[in-house]
């Protein structure tokens, strides 16, 4: 039982590094196909870590003789199948319907966000001050 | 263990938020949300497993459902008006990709 206990702990403290790693990334790369890396991470190794922590926390109750834990378990592999499958499904949309909107990709030579669509020309000098601003903070 | 988990997740909740907020593209804030609400499916799990009542999995279950149904038709808009924009009135926009512009919309 103690290790399923550090088990726990341990997939728990990992998934929790990649989510706020995942959102630091969310704030601070430079342009939205860089972010969207970042949150794809978010979505499959830290949910799928936590929601690992979770069972296992639910394996060890079931251990400890809780038999009614079982749809619990179930229930947490449904919610992981469920992020694994439409996460990629949802970060491929975006990035597919940002590029045919106009947004080109950051290159090393830029600095802080790279121009936007036509539909939005007037946008993107002020959304990129108040990105330093995020940045900054 | 769940207590730290929580408050993790609360802390870069707030940071998918300020992206959110900050922008600068209307994409930018469409991604923020999505993970926004990634988190919240996070967030509501590990509550109900804080809160001794694992039962709060299926409100995950349906958030998360939720949430994906909500970024692909806020996608799906976006993109048609995008395409009815340029097509109409901005012929000589700046740096548009002229060639897909269509896509499968």
């Amino acid at each position: 039982m103690i290790a399923l206990d550090a088990l726990a702990w341990i997939l728990t403290l990992g998934g929790l590094a990649f989510v706020i790693t995942g959102s630091s990334g969310l704030l601070r790369l430079p342009d939205l196909f860089t972010r969207l890396h970042a949150a794809g991470m978010t979505d499959t190794m830290g949910a799928g870590l936590l929601l690992a922590g979770m069972a296992a926390h639910v394996v060890r109750g079931i251990f400890d003789g809780d038999t009614e834990l079982w749809m619990v378990l179930v229930r947490l592999v449904l919610v992981y199948l469920f992020l694994f499958f439409t996460s990629p499904i949802a970060s491929h949309a975006l990035a597919r319907a940002a590029l045919d909107a106009g947004v080109r990709p950051w290159r090393s030579g830029d600095d802080g966000m790279t121009s936007a669509g036509a539909a939005e020309s007037d946008e993107p000098s002020q959304g990129g001050d108040s990105a330093d601003q995020g940045e900054a903070r | 263990m769940f207590a730290a988990a929580a408050a993790g997740v609360i802390v870069s909740m707030a940071l998918a938020l300020i992206r959110a907020l900050a922008g600068p593209t209307l994409w930018d804030r469409v991604l923020a949300v999505n993970t926004f609400g990634t988190k919240t499916v996070l967030l509501i799990a590990v509550l109900g497993f804080l809160a001794g009542r694992p039962e709060f999995l299926d409100l995950a279950l349906v958030y998360a459902l939720i949430n994906f149904v909500a970024t692909i038709g806020v996608l799906r808009f976006f993109e048609a008006e995008a395409v009815r924009v340029r097509s109409g009135a901005s012929a000589g926009g700046a740096a548009t990709r002229e060639a897909g512009a269509g896509g499968d919309a």
